[in-house]
């Protein structure tokens, strides 16, 4: 019973939280043998998808690649993952480029001994025990993981929102400020609230701010 | 392996990489001259310096008699 528990424990990894550094790896992927070191300095994408040659996983690296030279001007780099061969992403990779005339311009990791998969918590036995599910990390210049989203094997990511989330941290880090609900570019940003009654009253009286209380104010970013 | 084929041989991208390393360059210089982005430059130099084509000195690379001889090829 002790040595059950004991192998029970030994698979168990624990998901990455976000704040702390990502996880680091070295992978087979079709551009070679990449570490996760190598993106330091850039933002990363990393995401995980299923398979390949299926249909979901098929639109979901067609809108990737076309967010990529818009990634490319934030300093954003992408890197997919699956359980595959990297053989497997090589035919996939020219396939979806013949029929669907989509390049992939990004590095596909070949997971096939799932490492990195459960690394980053990738693989949801609820779901599918051979299979990544469709799971996102945004990762900083300093190798932060700075955003987790996992979605369903049945329900394909948007990009745009994984783009304006970028976006989003990027603004935050340059001007010390915060997001609003359906934030984007261009909209007005929240000011962290006030630490003390003094800084309240004078918050309220700021005419820099546009306040709706003292906890509650936006600013114009310019 | 990104930059050796399986037969030995230099893949396109690596030949390029490697004469510009006639004259010593750091990891960012070359990014810049190729238009690379740099965690290809860093993956492809850890390989070229595996396979002693090039050598490294002062966070600057250039080419080896080794890789001068694999371009050759």
């Amino acid at each position: 019973m002790e040595k059950e528990n004991q192998t029970t424990e030994e698979k168990v990894f624990s998901l990455p939280r976000l704040g702390e550094p990502a996880p680091q790896f070295e992978a087979v992927t079709t551009q070679g043998i990449l570490k996760l070191e190598d993106f330091k300095g850039s933002w990363l994408i990393m995401f995980s998808h299923p398979a390949d040659f299926t249909p979901v996983c098929t639109t979901e690296f067609i809108a990737f690649a076309q967010i990529h030279p818009q990634l490319r001007e934030l300093n954003c780099e992408l890197l997919g993952l699956s359980i595959d061969s990297v053989y497997s992403h090589i035919a996939w990779a020219r396939t979806v480029e013949e029929k669907f005339g989509q390049k992939l311009t990004f590095p596909i990791i070949a997971d096939l001994n799932k490492e990195v998969a459960s690394k980053y918590g990738m693989v949801m036995p609820g779901e599918s025990k051979t299979e990544t599910s469709r799971c996102v990390f945004i990762i900083d210049d300093k190798q932060i993981i700075r955003a987790m989203i996992y979605y369903p094997l049945t329900t394909g990511r948007n990009t745009e929102e994984i783009l304006r989330t970028i976006k989003a941290l990027q603004t935050t880090d340059k001007n010390g400020v915060a997001t609003p609900a359906n934030w984007q570019p261009g909209d007005n940003v929240i000011v962290p609230p006030p630490n003390t009654q003094e800084m309240a009253e004078e918050r309220v009286k700021d005419k820099n701010y546009e306040c709706t209380d003292w906890f509650f104010c936006k600013k114009e970013l310019k | 392996m990104a930059c050796v084929n399986p037969d030995g041989t230099l893949s396109s991208s690596a030949k390029e990489l490697l004469k510009i390393l006639n004259n010593p360059m750091t990891a960012e210089e070359i990014s810049q001259k190729l238009n690379r982005p740099m965690f290809k430059v860093r993956s492809s130099l850890r390989e070229m310096l595996e396979a002693k084509m090039i050598s490294s000195a002062e966070d600057k690379y250039v080419i080896t008699e080794e890789g001068n001889k694999k371009i050759q090829n």
